[in-house]
């Protein structure tokens, strides 16, 4: 915390404002709480024997799939952990779980990845090797790929990647990734000269 | 059945509407010690409970995209997004208009107390002297039977009151006013203002209705930059918090919420005697006796009172012997661009939250330009840094893994985004009427809509895509690829879409000419005022609402002034 952050707590209370900010038709919960995933989620994991979470929308099967491939469009790296540590898989089920036409594109996704899978190497997506997983997704995951045999794929994963990127920049680690600083109340506004020198010396004004 | 309900009481002034007119207007005359009573079609506003100021997009199960996954599917309930404050959309359900077939044009409504004050971008622009007098300028539009010298004044108490941030320049496109302390550039800023000054373009500190310092009781800015949210600290100006509240306290102002006006009651000699409206909650009909009556339902709705309140006297509608009301009906152009800067990218973090919205922004800067190709001009604003990621953020990308999660996070906070927000010239084929065969939902005939950009505008964007592909290069940046479409008129957005709706029940000296005379009184029933963007003769390339305040700040005086003679 620089120094001149105030308390929002502080101010709401100087301002005789409550500090309770519910929003209206949204449970609201901690940001602990909310670390890898929404309340429901957290809390499911919480009371089951090891901590496991049961997919709501997609089967077992889909809900391993989903896990593998949302470690493989955001993996965890030196810097953050990814979109698996995130809880993208159980953000997405719990969306598709009310959205009818979210679930079939993931679930249709899926099935089309398998097929896919067997007809080249026999069997289903996440149990094929690594390398045959990243060569499926090198083809569709690039619109200028796009042919005949490939293209609902090509559709499928734009879907996919959109999903597990909001899952996971909108998530606690994903914003902590980022570094974004802001969301909170203080007395001035200040840019700090390091970032500004950091742009000025490679932009065309340096 | 509706039962009309009369009340035997007398009220002073009924004032239609709670948004940036109404709430001026209710300020102004209950500070006078005048009795109002304000019909507003939505509920009442609580802040606390309304806005989501500071919330955490995982703290909200759908992250913000709808319960539903809406957002994914183009059926986005929220106009600006599932955090913003309470501020309507462009369908309101039971609150249908229609649109000619050869044209296209959305209306928004706001229905909450505050109205559109609760979200809008608080851009705060003085018009200039020649967007006074337009016809005067270039013989373009129809002057206004006010003067720049004549508002003046007016903007000086509307700033004052609602706190605008700003410097004084000394241009003739960005009259200065009396601001506030200005905020100092974000690190894109400073590069833009950089580029501009290498294209020899003005690039100055923004003007916007939030508050740098405290301003009569409300709290200095906390500098979240989610002033769209809606403020708990009333540090970003809404007529809600600012106005109507303080209002409340006074023992002058009575509220009536979900009060859908339907039409006003005239007497022979022309006066208005009384309002009716529909209590949406009985959907009973109701009539408020009155002894002057303030319309600031917002421009296009306003006009929708004054078409349906016929009557023997009032064949076409009230006030409309000119046949001037619904006509000269405009909004502003918009047009973006984004690129991604170089400079930029990998920049150090750092909490560039500031105020909602832009630190600086570019007004016109062609006004004496001879070789420009269309009248007028727009200004531009400017968009960047490190916002807060929301759902949506990384859509559009290609491929995965490390190197996809590297690029974003690289490119975060890279990319700069410019909108211009350009005048249109009134013209006869924009206007809206009352559709012959549609009610609503309370059996009130609803608009019909035509609305068509003319080559001045068309032009004018085109000409705003090659500056701003010129700034993004100064800038060292690639603009998004983005060519003009085939057809000019498709790269205009959508009448309607910027939300500045102006010009349907405009004043002019000659009654012929215009429903109101310059003190936005109608000719034709003195006891009768407009006051929101519905007066004005143009729409200047300087977001109304704050030339709302002031017009409708000056209407109050002097409606309050009438009352005291006698003469209303």
């Amino acid at each position: 915390m620089s120094d001149n952050q105030v308390s929002r707590r502080e101010l709401l209370r100087n301002l005789g404002i409550s500090a309770a900010l519910a929003a209206p038709g949204a449970r609201l919960v901690s940001a602990q709480v909310a670390q890898h995933v929404h309340q429901a989620v957290a809390q499911e994991k919480a009371a089951a024997p090891k901590g496991e979470y049961t997919p709501k929308c997609f089967t077992a099967h889909e809900f391993k799939t989903l896990q593998r491939l949302s470690d493989l469009i955001i993996p965890a790296d030196d810097h953050s952990p990814g979109a698996l540590e995130a809880g993208a898989a159980e953000w997405i089920d719990y969306m598709a779980g009310n959205s009818p036409d979210l679930a079939q594109i993931f679930t249709g996704g899926f099935g089309w990845l398998d097929h896919q899978m067997q007809q080249h190497h026999g069997v289903d997506f996440i149990d094929a090797k690594p390398e045959q997983q990243t060569a499926v997704l090198d083809a569709i995951a690039y619109k200028k790929n796009e042919m005949p045999e490939n293209a609902p794929g090509i559709h499928f994963f734009s879907w996919l990647r959109n999903l597990v990127t909001d899952a996971y920049y909108t998530s606690p680690i994903g914003i902590k990734d980022l570094g974004y600083m802001g969301n909170t109340a203080v007395s001035e506004f200040h840019v700090p000269e390091a970032a500004l020198q950091y742009a000025l010396k490679r932009s065309p004004f340096a | 059945m509706f039962q009309i309900q009369r009340s035997p009481q007398v009220h002073d002034v009924v004032v239609i509407g709670s948004g940036a007119g109404g709430g001026t207007v209710v300020k102004v005359l209950t500070d006078l010690g005048i009795n109002v009573t304000l019909l507003e079609a939505g509920p009442m506003l609580n802040p606390v409970k309304d806005f989501k100021e500071h919330v955490w997009p995982y703290q909200v199960d759908h992250r913000g995209v709808g319960p539903h996954a809406e957002g994914y599917f183009g059926k986005s309930p929220w106009a600006f997004g599932y955090f913003a404050a309470p501020n309507g959309y462009w369908d309101v359900p039971g609150e249908p208009y229609t649109v000619a077939p050869d044209s296209k044009f959305r209306w928004f409504r706001s229905r909450i107390i505050g109205g559109r004050t609760n979200h809008y971008g608080r851009i705060s622009l003085r018009f200039s002297d020649y967007d006074f007098k337009p016809y005067s300028f270039d013989g373009l539009g129809t002057d206004w039977p006010v003067s720049y010298e004549e508002m003046s004044p007016y903007y000086d108490k509307a700033e004052e009151f609602i706190g605008v941030t700003g410097t004084h320049e000394g241009l003739r496109t960005a009259p200065d006013g009396k601001f506030l302390p200005p905020i100092a550039p974000r690190v894109h800023e400073t590069l833009i203002q950089k580029a501009c000054q290498k294209l020899n373009m003005p690039c100055i500190p923004s003007r916007m209705a939030m508050l740098t310092r405290p301003v009569h009781g409300r709290a200095a800015c906390h500098y979240c930059g989610q002033c769209g949210r809606g403020c708990h600290t009333a540090s970003a100006f809404t007529s809600s918090q600012a106005m109507i509240f303080p209002a409340m306290k006074t023992g002058k102002l009575r509220i009536i919420t979900g009060a859908m006006a339907r039409e006003l009651i005239t007497d022979d000699t022309g006066q208005v005697t009384a309002v009716s409206y529909v209590e949406k909650a009985t959907r009973t009909e109701k009539k408020i006796r009155c002894r002057a009556a303030v319309v600031a339902a917002s421009a296009c709705e306003s006009a929708r009172l004054l078409l349906n309140s016929k009557s023997s006297r009032f064949p076409n509608g009230l006030a409309n012997g000119s046949g001037m009301v619904g006509r000269n009906l405009t909004d502003t152009t918009g047009y973006d661009l984004s690129g991604f800067v170089p400079a930029l990218a990998g920049l150090p973090r750092h909490n560039c939250d500031g105020i909602g919205g832009m630190h600086v922004y570019i007004p016109w800067w062609l006004l004496d330009d001879k070789k420009k190709d269309f009248p007028r001009g727009y200004h531009i604003e400017v968009g960047g840094g490190f916002d807060m990621p929301q759902i949506g953020f990384a859509h559009g990308e290609e491929g995965y893994g490390s190197a996809l999660k590297s690029k974003i996070r690289e490119e975060y906070g890279a990319w700069v985004g410019f909108s211009g927000r350009g005048e249109m010239i009134p013209n006869a084929n924009s206007y809206c009427e009352i559709d012959p065969t549609t009610v609503d939902q309370w059996g009130i005939p609803v608009l019909r809509f035509h609305f068509r950009w003319s080559e001045h505008e068309i032009k004018q964007v085109r000409h705003m895509h090659d500056t701003f592909k010129a700034v993004i290069e100064a800038m060292g940046g690639k603009p998004e690829k983005k060519e003009l479409p085939e057809h000019g008129v498709d790269a205009v957005s959508v009448g309607g879409e910027i939300i500045h709706e102006a010009g349907t029940v405009r004043m002019h000296d000659d009654p012929k000419q215009g429903p109101l005379n310059r003190w936005c009184q109608a000719h034709e029933a003195k006891n009768l005022f407009v006051a929101d963007a519905a007066p004005f003769l143009g729409n200047p390339d300087k977001n109304v609402t704050l030339s709302i305040v002031a017009l409708a700040w000056r209407t109050a005086e002097h409606l309050a002034v009438e009352m005291r003679k006698g003469n209303v």
